[in-house]
């Protein structure tokens, strides 16, 4: 039975899960001696206070929203995948050699193209994972996360031995041509008469994120595929009932997942860098895990959550750079919000409902 | 008589067992209101009730297993306080649950000392139980071999072991819930002797069951629960099956369905030589042959785990198979792509899963989404790329409203809704597809009274029409009043068929058993 | 390659083993009362990282490992209260405490310390020092039994020896008393446990307890034995390969021993090569580094026998109704 209304389960409890979390990260900014309030200040202020902290943290709410959507899609099949930074790491190599190779006359044929290979890449990388699991049941947390270091090791490769241009010591590819250079929010705003800034480097792959979000919505909740992979997450017996093939949804979910994941490369070597580096996801397949959690695997919420971590993560650098806060905190901060809005999701719902049972048989 | 002077000395003597005023909720469910029951020393007293009428429930609180909300425990006549598992044990109380507490890759002897060691070593211990395991089964006929793993042996053994181990934690009243469900009912023959010489030995024993028969066959005394609370206790040489059946329910019930004798047709389902192994190799199906004709309900019977799930599944094609299935005279894939559920429903095989919380619904779907549920990929419910959500809401009032469903609200989620009105919804979804043929698994199970007449009346009335049902369930009293050709299935294989009015209850309990027809 | 060479490898890989070894058998007490715990790695470093801390503040490593197997029992009890208190899910709340341990150490590391999130470097008694046995130098001359014993056997830091007892005293903890009973009961089915009279949730926060005690000791190595100070995030996955190497041994302590001795070998190796020649065919070292994970896939596929884990494992135990 249901115990709370939808509103409370959709908006209260996470908000009180990131309330809690944030009650906590304040206390370990006052552990160090500093001042949270000044802190939360800056943040705002470093983040929101001007078009350019807007422009990074839309930078990095663009790279969560394809995380975010990548583990919320997987959530859905109930699966878990953590492998999203592994994907994300591929998908960085399929941008590249998309954007290297092939003499684009326009960026928005290199995007296309782009797009289709970090997709693929991704979607490649999460298609063994995922077989191992449909077909001889491997679990696929403890895959993924062998599939994450062994994407590092396969791109430490490619870069060291492939990709690196002759002479260089740098393990990175060559500057992509400037023919492929993503449009910027300041390229897209200014014919609109908005001026922003020039140096952000959040960009058009911003449009595609929230085009992901649309479409991920109308996928898990209008269409017959997105029925299926819903049903065979709550229940597989259910589904083999109702002739709904697991390993079909098993892989086509983790296909979508693992494309989405390596989506986030259009924009992080293709928008920003503009050339694949090491290390170029900095851990945002991870931070997509928290944003799923908190966005309750909702395209809104993920959306808003990721828009959420990109102010953390703009904040957070700025607190690094003016205080002797580092930027780990934002690391500390991401497992709170994961701890409270995953893990200790009943200690926040288990007294919540009792309240609310009290509530109703008080009226009734 | 002697024995009126024994029950005489009994009424005198302090209960067993003594609960008042025993309340528990279990968020917005309140399982148990304000139940208060005395058990005598040295009998075997009954509880009996529908399916979710707290009876389980009420025997756990007094095990420890859940807390009370409100209510007192007496045990000898002396206050008791049990807030765990551990105190009901030292208060000598042990139980046997419908669903055994054993671990499965442990001996015999692991589980029976389990929580019940001597010391922090576990050889002394495991010595010291053999020995005492060996008088058990002297003095009650209880014999298992100590050294067997649980995973290997029959449910019959692993029951047993449940009972040693409430004998060898001492206890003097033994609670076993619902413990016929999965026996044959010689074994359950052979339980109630082991319960009898029990109660001989001054044992107290508490039965829960919803079967009449066990209770009248073997209790001494009789308490009846319905939705929660104590309706009646009665001496059960005092009453009658139809008096405790209507206690149950709460009015007079019609045991048997009202229909017409049926007009069989052409053959719609043939079944040759149909063998199904599972997951881990074990043949579940071994060759079963089968003809379900139209306009003819086939109940099969049998004790749970014999074949019959499989059968159902393979049918509908949950689970693959090889052998010969001939729908309509056209033959039905085993395996492959086209073996599936959704293969199965285009060639018109409607199907009421056993498990509808498992199977038959998405217990967190919305319920206009589990009226699509198998049928998702029905050109009625698409618009180009999407599902046809508006055109299924629409279809969803139109089937509650047909079938009774309440609350009649196409957006509650399928488990806000009773067991009934569950049960409802599947049936209505397939039921309306106006399949050729329906399966049907456990119709009633935990469903109510009323929503039981319901269910019945809507498979007899698809048959009227010219439709073949094949209907499985462990209920012989429904077998007896819905088939119109039963046949018995044990150890996968079918071990007769026989006409509903040519047979009786003694009958089919021999081939549940294994024993032909001919030798019983 | 000479006998030597093939000594200092071995020697290496028992290094290397060890930190392996202890979160190995840390997550078999864990995993074998059913809780999953895919947080090995961060509770690793955060006892590396208060093992050092400590150690470079008092100057005693025993100090060091009080503290550090401290801190890594404060996260495994916060994975208790998340996976059994709360039956929160167990993968989710592994995933928390990784970066928990992740971003609290760097940040404390930076406030006390101020060397980019390392700890100073740690001499002499703040580290664990090499333990000579009794004969080494005596016989270090024997032909072949010599070297071993001395070189190979003799010579590591005294939680080397403590990790390779705890194989044989976990097999008789679990196989041979009560508690281990009890123990392996509880993640193969609660409901036994709990029926029998024995608090599910007091098994299994014991199992914690014993698991963050391991992993506590494991971090201890890796920061004052292993190397002289914590440096940022430098359990470097091998949380994650105690893991595989648990699921390679089947949840079996002597098996784990063989496991973690192998995966101890494929780094040794790593360590020692960078690209391997093998003929004209070269093995670049990335793929040396990734031979533990891919080997842990394969036997995860099953090519290798089945791992069946416990029953009872990352499901959290509610009573039903």
């Amino acid at each position: 039975m249901d115990v709370m209304p939808k509103w409370a389960e959709v908006v209260l409890v996470p908000l009180i899960s990131l309330l809690l979390a944030a009650i906590l990260s304040a206390l370990v900014i006052l552990a160090i001696g500093e001042d949270p309030i000044a802190a939360v200040q800056l943040m705002v202020q470093g983040a929101l206070g001007s078009t350019y902290g807007w422009g990074y943290t839309l930078y990095y709410a663009t790279n969560f929203m394809f995380t975010g959507l990548a583990v919320a899609v997987a959530f859905h099949a109930k699966m878990f995948n953590i492998g999203g930074e592994g994907q994300a790491m591929l998908g960085g190599l399929g941008v590249a050699l998309a954007c290297l190779y092939f003499p684009w006359p326009h960026w928005s044929l290199a995007l296309i193209a782009a797009t289709v290979g970090a997709a693929l890449f991704g979607a490649a990388w999460a298609a063994f994972p995922a077989y191992l699991q449909a077909k001889r049941g491997s679990h696929i947390v403890i895959t993924t996360i062998m599939f994450n270091f062994i994407a590092a090791a396969v791109l430490n490769y490619m870069l060291v031995n492939v990709l690196r241009p002759e002479g260089s010591m740098d393990p990175a590819t060559e500057r992509f041509s400037p023919t492929v250079h993503l449009p910027t929010l300041h390229e897209i705003l200014a014919p609109f008469g908005i001026q922003f800034s020039k140096a952000a480097p959040a960009n058009f792959s911003l449009l595609v994120a929230i085009a992901a979000c649309i479409l991920v919505w109308a996928l898990i909740w209008r269409t017959r595929l997105g029925y299926e992979i819903r049903a065979y997450g709550f229940s597989e017996p259910g589904a083999r009932y109702a002739g709904i093939s697991p390993t079909r949804i098993i892989m086509i979910s983790m296909l979508i997942s693992g494309g989405l994941a390596g989506l986030m490369a259009i924009n992080n070597v293709m928008g920003e860098a503009e050339r694949l580096v090491l290390n170029a996801t900095e851990g945002a397949g991870f931070i997509g895990i928290a944003v799923a959690l908190m966005g309750r695997s909702h395209p809104l919420g993920v959306f808003l959550a990721a828009i959420l971590f990109g102010f953390l993560y703009q904040g957070g650098a700025e607190l690094a750079l003016w205080t002797s806060i580092p930027r780990e905190l934002i690391v500390v901060i991401q497992a709170l919000v994961i701890l409270f809005t995953g893990a200790l999701d009943n200690m926040v719902r288990m007294p919540l409902e009792s309240l609310f049972l009290r509530y109703r048989k008080g009226r009734s | 008589m002697a024995m009126n002077d024994q029950t005489e000395r009994q009424d005198t003597a302090a209960p067993a067992i003594e609960l008042k005023g025993i309340s528990k909720s279990f968020g917005p469910v309140q399982a148990n209101k304000d139940i208060s029951i005395s058990v005598r020393p040295g009998t075997i007293h009954g509880i009996i009730g529908e399916n979710g009428a707290g009876k389980s429930t009420l025997m756990s609180i007094l095990y420890g297993f859940y807390k009370a909300d409100r209510g007192e425990i007496f045990i000898n006549g002396k206050k008791t306080e049990i807030p765990d598992s551990q105190a009901a044990i030292a208060a000598g109380i042990g139980m046997v649950f419908q669903h055994f507490k054993l671990v499965e890759n442990f001996t015999v002897l692991e589980n029976i000392i389990l929580g019940a060691e001597d010391g922090g070593l576990l050889k002394p211990s495991l010595a010291k139980a053999r020995k005492s395991l060996i008088e058990l089964e002297r003095e009650y006929g209880l014999n298992v071999d100590p050294d067997a793993v649980i995973q290997d042996i029959g449910v019959g053994k692993q029951q047993r072991v449940e009972i040693l181990k409430a004998l060898y934690r001492q206890a003097e009243v033994l609670i076993l819930d619902e413990p016929t469900g999965v026996l044959t009912p010689a074994e359950a023959d052979q339980l109630f002797r082991i319960l009898g010489r029990l109660r001989d030995e001054g044992k107290t024993i508490i039965l829960i069951t919803h079967k009449l028969r066990e209770i009248m066959d073997i209790t001494d005394t009789v308490s009846v629960m319905r939705r929660g609370e104590m309706t009646a206790t009665v001496k059960t040489s005092e009453t009658s099956p139809e008096q405790l059946a209507e206690l149950m329910v709460g009015r007079k019930v019609l045991l048997r369905v009202d229909k017409v004798p049926a007009k069989p047709g052409k053959p719609v389902l043939e079944i040759e030589n149909l063998k199904v192994t599972d997951e881990k190799g074990v043949a579940r199906l071994k060759g079963i042959d089968l003809t379900v004709r139209a306009g003819e309900i086939l109940g099969i019977a049998g004790v749970a785990g014999n074949g019959q799930s499989e059968l159902l599944e393979v049918l509908g094609g949950m689970r693959r198979g090889e052998g010969t299935i001939r729908l309509n005279g056209e033959p039905l894939a085993l395996d492959g792509p086209n073996s599936d559920g959704r293969a199965r429903r285009t060639q018109g095989v409607a199907h009421v899963p056993e498990d509808r919380q498992r199977e038959g619904l998405i217990m967190d779907f919305h319920a206009w989404e589990n009226v699509a549920f198998g049928y998702h990929l029905d050109a009625s419910y698409r618009r180009g790329p999407f599902m046809d959500n508006t055109a299924l809401r629409r279809d969803t009032e139109a089937k509650m409203k047909k079938f009774d469903v309440r609350p009649p609200d196409p957006w509650l989620t399928a488990k806000n809704f009773s067991g009934g009105n569950q049960q409802k919804i599947v049936v209505a979804r397939e039921i309306e597809r106006n399949p050729d043929l329906l399966l049907v698994g456990q119709p009633t199970r935990g469903v109510d009274i009323g929503a039981i007449e319901f269910i019945h009346n809507e498979i007899v009335a698809l048959r009227d029409q010219g439709k073949a049902i094949l209907l499985v369930s462990v209920e012989l009293e429904e077998i007896f009043s819905l088939a119109d050709r039963i046949a018995v299935m044990f150890d996968g294989h079918i071990m007769g068929e026989r006409l509903p009015n040519e047979t009786d209850e003694k009958e089919l309990g021999m081939l549940m058993a294994g024993m032909s027809g001919e030798a019983a | 390659m000479d006998f030597l060479t093939i000594i200092q490898i071995l020697d290496s890989t028992i290094r290397l083993a060890t930190p392996l070894l202890l979160a190995c058998l840390a997550g078999l007490f864990s995993e074998r009362a059913g809780i999953f715990d895919i947080g090995l790695e961060g509770k690793m470093l955060a006892a590396a990282f208060f093992s050092a801390a400590t150690a470079a503040i008092t100057g005693s490593v025993w100090l060091g490992l009080l503290a550090g197997t401290l801190a890594s029992m404060v996260l495994s009890a916060l994975h208790g209260l998340a996976s059994i208190t709360f039956r929160g899910n167990q993968l989710i709340s592994g995933v928390a405490i990784n970066f928990l341990a992740a971003g609290m150490t760097v940040l404390i590391a930076q406030d006390w310390f101020q060397q980019g999130g390392r700890t100073p470097s740690l001499i002499g008694q703040g580290r664990f020092n090499a333990v000579t046995l009794p004969f080494a130098d005596a016989l270090a001359d024997v032909p072949v039994l010599g070297p071993i014993y001395s070189e190979l056997i003799s010579g590591h830091s005294i939680l080397v020896y403590l990790a390779f007892l705890c194989v044989p005293a976990t097999w008789w903890l679990l196989f041979r008393t009560r508690f281990g009973l009890r123990l392996r009961a509880v993640g193969e089915n609660p409901a036994a446990v709990d029926t029998a009279g024995i608090s599910v949730i007091g098994m299994r926060y014991a199992a914690v307890a014993i698991c963050g005690l391991l992993c506590g000791i494991a971090g201890a190595y890796l920061a004052t034995a292993l190397q002289a100070g914590f440096v940022k995030d430098m359990t470097a996955g091998r949380g994650y390969i105690a893991l595989a190497a648990l699921i390679f041994a089947k949840w079996r302590p002597w098996h784990a021993m063989f496991s973690c001795l192998l995966f101890g070998f494929l780094q040794a190796v790593a360590l020692r090569y960078q690209n391997i020649h093998i003929g004209d065919f070269v093995i670049p070292v990335q793929a040396m580094d990734a031979l533990p994970y891919i080997l842990t896939v394969v036997i995860l596929a099953g090519f290798v026998g089945k791992a069946i884990p416990p029953r009872a494992g990352g499901e959290p135990y509610v009573k039903e109704r």
